[in-house]
């Protein structure tokens, strides 16, 4: 457990002396950088008392960034944090916290074992004279702030038992039980059904007129309109402006989240399109997506936005056999193929850079030599089981010259390499394969702009050559830049097909917030 | 001995040009290093050479070559990201079992008096079918399932001690065929196990089998998305750890010429101490066979070494506790070091 910090002690003790500050909260100036990326860039933040701030952007705008740093998950580089007028240094979430300031994650943070009242009062369970936990007084305490919450849960049910809207229901309480001024939502609700929004905006509303400020992130326009007081719009990491949600049209909040222009210059060049070479019929996956219909043709390169969590990229994983669909067909040059592994894609020559390096990419403790070659070992360079290691190692060269991976050998180990650079080896590990149908996920991802272009090109090359590409990405130049027809998917489903001639960031956003 | 390895390590350090220099080649130092103390101490305490003597030195190895030729199944496990606790237990299962079908007929107390005098293909042929299924079963666990390894194979090391005492009741299976206990015999213990080490040592660093087995350690849905089948692989990998645990049960029973439901206790942690100490990370993805051959002989050397210098048996365990938590230690910090290039 983190200790407060003497600074912050200070800091809120002073803050007793200034009650009427102007605003609640407010950053100024705040940089943050990540390895290689700068994730937020001078940007402000003011929440007022009793009101709802929305935060919007595009995913990787910087909301998230900024959101951390309120909570003390984060530490700015530069800039500053006032908490009622007074400057403060959130050393952790638990500083935040016991300074008024409560995060509710969109990833709940909930003791799934424990009871519901055990969650609430954690750390600061009552005692009764023995020194034990006082549960009857803990049962009273959850009682009553439940019934100023209206929430009508059993304090005493274990937390797994429940619903995720009933414990969005219990980590808001928990934040309230704090007595705090600030409270930061994380997409709330995302996994809740109307009703259970209703209940939430409801809870929302009373907490407002009680003077708690809070900071509301959402992707949803009507949901801004129906709740927040004011937003804030972020681009690439930039404070874009704050206005008043009663006079703005939807279309320019639009506006102001993709205002960007296409400023890089995409290789994408104009290749005769082939025949289909892969067909998807009603592919669905319970409860993630449904119903997914498009075709992709030789030398094409479809481009897929949505929002993060709208199925994108659950699809591909189905396409490639990772989560094998619940219905739906596939046929590939039009013959129906069950794919229900990643090895039985890869014998119908797809191939899969997936979204997460780290996680499902990398053989972060290996060498580039056996990052790369781990899949075309599947079928070739292989004789009586024995790897025919020269070749393999010629082939796999050739690659990283091809793709300039940026290496002294290929002995190194893949994790010691720069993002840019970890994924040109992955992507050649899927061009030894030889693909015909190429599925990429994020595929510039957190790489520098050099590395970026590079990639760029070579996607471009392989659609000369003839190969069908499925491009997901959540940077809407990349998408524009790069495609030839765009999907455009919201909460499962495909919202619509875009054209290169008439797509535009608006057109996009339209179909992916609805 | 030691200058096959010597010779086989530096071979490591020159092929693959541009690769780093192995680790094997710091355990191997450390291994010098142990033997030169003890030959030190030898010539202090005891008033005579540790190495220079060739019966010592071969008794060292005879002894911790059932342990070698487990631990090289062992390492391939954890290489996995895996464990394997039921080695020693299967030891003694398969022990029991192939002499059964390794009684003489000279002996008045066969378990099956009609099965007598078979030829010694039968009882190691059975031995390392029993250590097989053993490993499949354990296999099929971890990859259907998704248990942990570390309960799968706990299971097995429980059952499988269950079934070698009960085979006999708790009685000694004795009696063997002289032609059975000829793989026991003189230095057949020590050539079975660097036979085993090599094909292994070879299977790993030359084989779609061993690439894919590092691949599967270091990321397993990395693995999975590459393609390979990482349920059959796990299968496979488990299989031929149990098929080493049934090679060594059969060693066992033929160099003691008989078999008891005790045979084998506690081998399992000495195969995963020589695997560690050797350089495998328990974390996965990291681990050679000439690394565990070199911790499986440390082993050897430490317990001989002690034995020569009079330690106290009791002794003697503790500073084998203690040095395998160094060994973990030491690969917790090597990890941490690499995290922060």
């Amino acid at each position: 457990m983190t200790t407060i910090s003497p600074a912050t002690m200070a800091a809120v003790r002073a803050s007793k002396a200034i009650p009427n500050a102007e605003y609640l909260l407010s950053a100024e100036g705040v940089r943050k950088e990540f390895p290689g990326v700068v994730a937020l860039d001078d940007v402000s933040f003011r929440l007022r008392r009793g009101t709802v701030h929305a935060l919007m952007g595009e995913n990787g705008a910087g909301k998230s960034t900024l959101m951390k740093i309120l909570a003390g998950i984060y530490h700015p580089d530069e800039g500053t944090i006032k908490l009622k007028g007074v400057d403060v240094r959130l050393q952790s979430p638990l500083d935040a916290l016991e300074n008024g300031i409560a995060m509710i994650h969109q990833e709940l943070n909930l003791m799934p074992f424990m009871t519901v009242a055990e969650n609430i009062w954690i750390r600061r369970e009552p005692k009764n004279r023995f020194g034990f936990v006082d549960h009857s007084e803990m049962r009273r305490m959850t009682a009553k702030l439940f019934e100023r919450l209206k929430i009508k849960i059993d304090p005493e049910i274990e937390v797994r038992h429940l619903s995720v809207a009933s414990r969005q229901m219990v980590e808001i309480a928990k934040a309230v039980s704090y007595e705090s001024d600030v409270l930061i939502m994380d997409e709330p609700t995302s996994a809740l059904t109307e009703t259970e929004v209703g209940h939430l905006f409801e809870i929302i509303g009373d907490l407002r007129s009680h003077g708690i400020g809070i900071v509301y992130i959402t992707h949803k326009m009507n949901e801004l309109f129906e709740i927040a007081d004011e937003f804030s719009v972020f681009r690439d990491g930039k404070y874009i402006g704050t206005h008043s949600s009663t006079d703005v049209t939807r279309d320019d909040i639009i506006k102001m989240m993709v205002g960007r222009e296409i400023t890089q210059m995409f290789p994408k060049e104009v290749v005769p399109i082939g025949d289909t070479v892969l067909s998807v019929k009603n592919l669905t996956l319970n409860d993630v997506f449904y119903d997914i219909s498009f075709d992709v043709r030789a030398g094409e390169i479809l481009g897929v936005a949505g929002l993060v969590g709208s199925g994108r990229s659950n699809v591909a994983e189905t396409l490639f056999g990772v989560t094998p669909a619940s219905s739906g067909s596939i046929e590939i040059n039009g013959k129906p193929i069950r794919i229900d592994s990643p090895n039985t894609a890869i014998r119908n020559r797809m191939a899969f850079l997936t979204e997460d390096r780290k996680d499902t990419g990398c053989l972060l403790i290996l060498d580039i030599l056996e990052n790369m070659q781990v899949a075309v070992l599947q079928d070739q360079f292989v004789k009586g089981g024995f790897v025919k290691e020269k070749q393999a190692y010629a082939a796999c060269e050739e690659m990283s010259r091809k793709l300039r991976v940026k290496t002294p050998n290929l002995y190194e180990r893949i994790e010691n390499l720069s993002g840019g650079n970890q994924q040109k080896v992955l992507i050649g590990r899927w061009l030894l394969t030889n693909p015909r149908i190429l599925i990429l996920d994020e595929p510039t991802r957190g790489i520098d702009v050099g590395a970026k272009a590079e990639i760029h090109r070579f996607v471009t090359e392989l659609a000369r050559d003839g190969v069908a590409v499925i491009m997901i990405s959540s940077e809407l130049p990349e998408v524009l830049g790069m495609s030839d027809r765009i999907m455009v998917m919201h909460e499962g489903r495909v919202t619509g097909f875009l054209d290169r001639a008439e797509a535009t960031q608006i057109k996009i956003m339209e179909l992916a917030a609805r | 001995m030691n200058t096959n390895l010597a010779a086989e390590t530096a071979g490591n350090a020159v092929s693959g040009s541009g690769r780093r220099l192995p680790q094997e080649l710091n355990i191997f130092f450390i291994l010098i290093a142990i033997a030169l103390i003890f030959e030190v101490l030898g010539w202090i305490f005891a008033g005579q050479s540790f190495l220079l003597n060739p019966q010592r030195l071969t008794i060292m190895i005879l002894q911790v070559s059932v342990i070698g030729i487990i631990s090289v199944g062992v390492t391939q496990v954890i290489i996995t990201g895996g464990i394997d606790l039921s080695s020693g237990s299967v030891v003694g299962m398969t022990a029991m079992i192939a002499a059964g079908f390794a009684q003489s007929s000279t002996w008045a107390r066969a378990i099956y008096p009609s099965l007598t005098d078979l030829p010694a293909i039968v009882p190691i042929a059975t031995g390392l079918i029993i250590g097989v299924l053993a490993g499949l079963i354990n296999g099929a666990l971890i990859a259907y399932t998704r248990i942990p390894p570390f309960i799968a194979t706990l299971g097995m090391m429980v059952s499988a001690r269950g079934i070698s005492k009960w085979y006999t009741k708790g009685q000694p299976v004795s009696g063997l065929t002289e032609q059975f206990n000829f793989i026991g015999s003189s230095v057949a213990p020590v050539v079975v196990f660097l036979v085993v080490a090599l094909i292994f040592h070879i299977a790993l660093r030359y084989t779609r089998y061993g690439k894919f087995t590092y691949a599967i350690g270091a990321n397993v849905q990395a693995a999975r998305v590459s393609g390979i089948n990482v349920e059959a692989h796990l299968l496979k990998v488990y299989a031929i750890a149990g098929l080493l645990a049934g090679l060594a049960g059969v060693v066992t029973a033929a160099r003691a010429q008989t078999a008891q439901s005790g045979m084998g206790v506690m081998y399992e942690l000495d195969a995963i101490a020589a695997a560690v100490i050797g350089g495998t990370s328990l974390s996965g993805g990291v681990g050679r066979i000439t690394g565990t051959v070199i911790g499986t002989i440390i082993l050897g050397v430490m317990t001989s070494g002690f034995t020569f210098l009079r330690v106290d048996a009791y002794y003697q365990e503790v500073i084998k506790g203690m040095i395998i938590v160094a060994a973990v230690v030491v690969d917790v910090y090597r990890q941490k070091a690499r995290r922060k290039v």
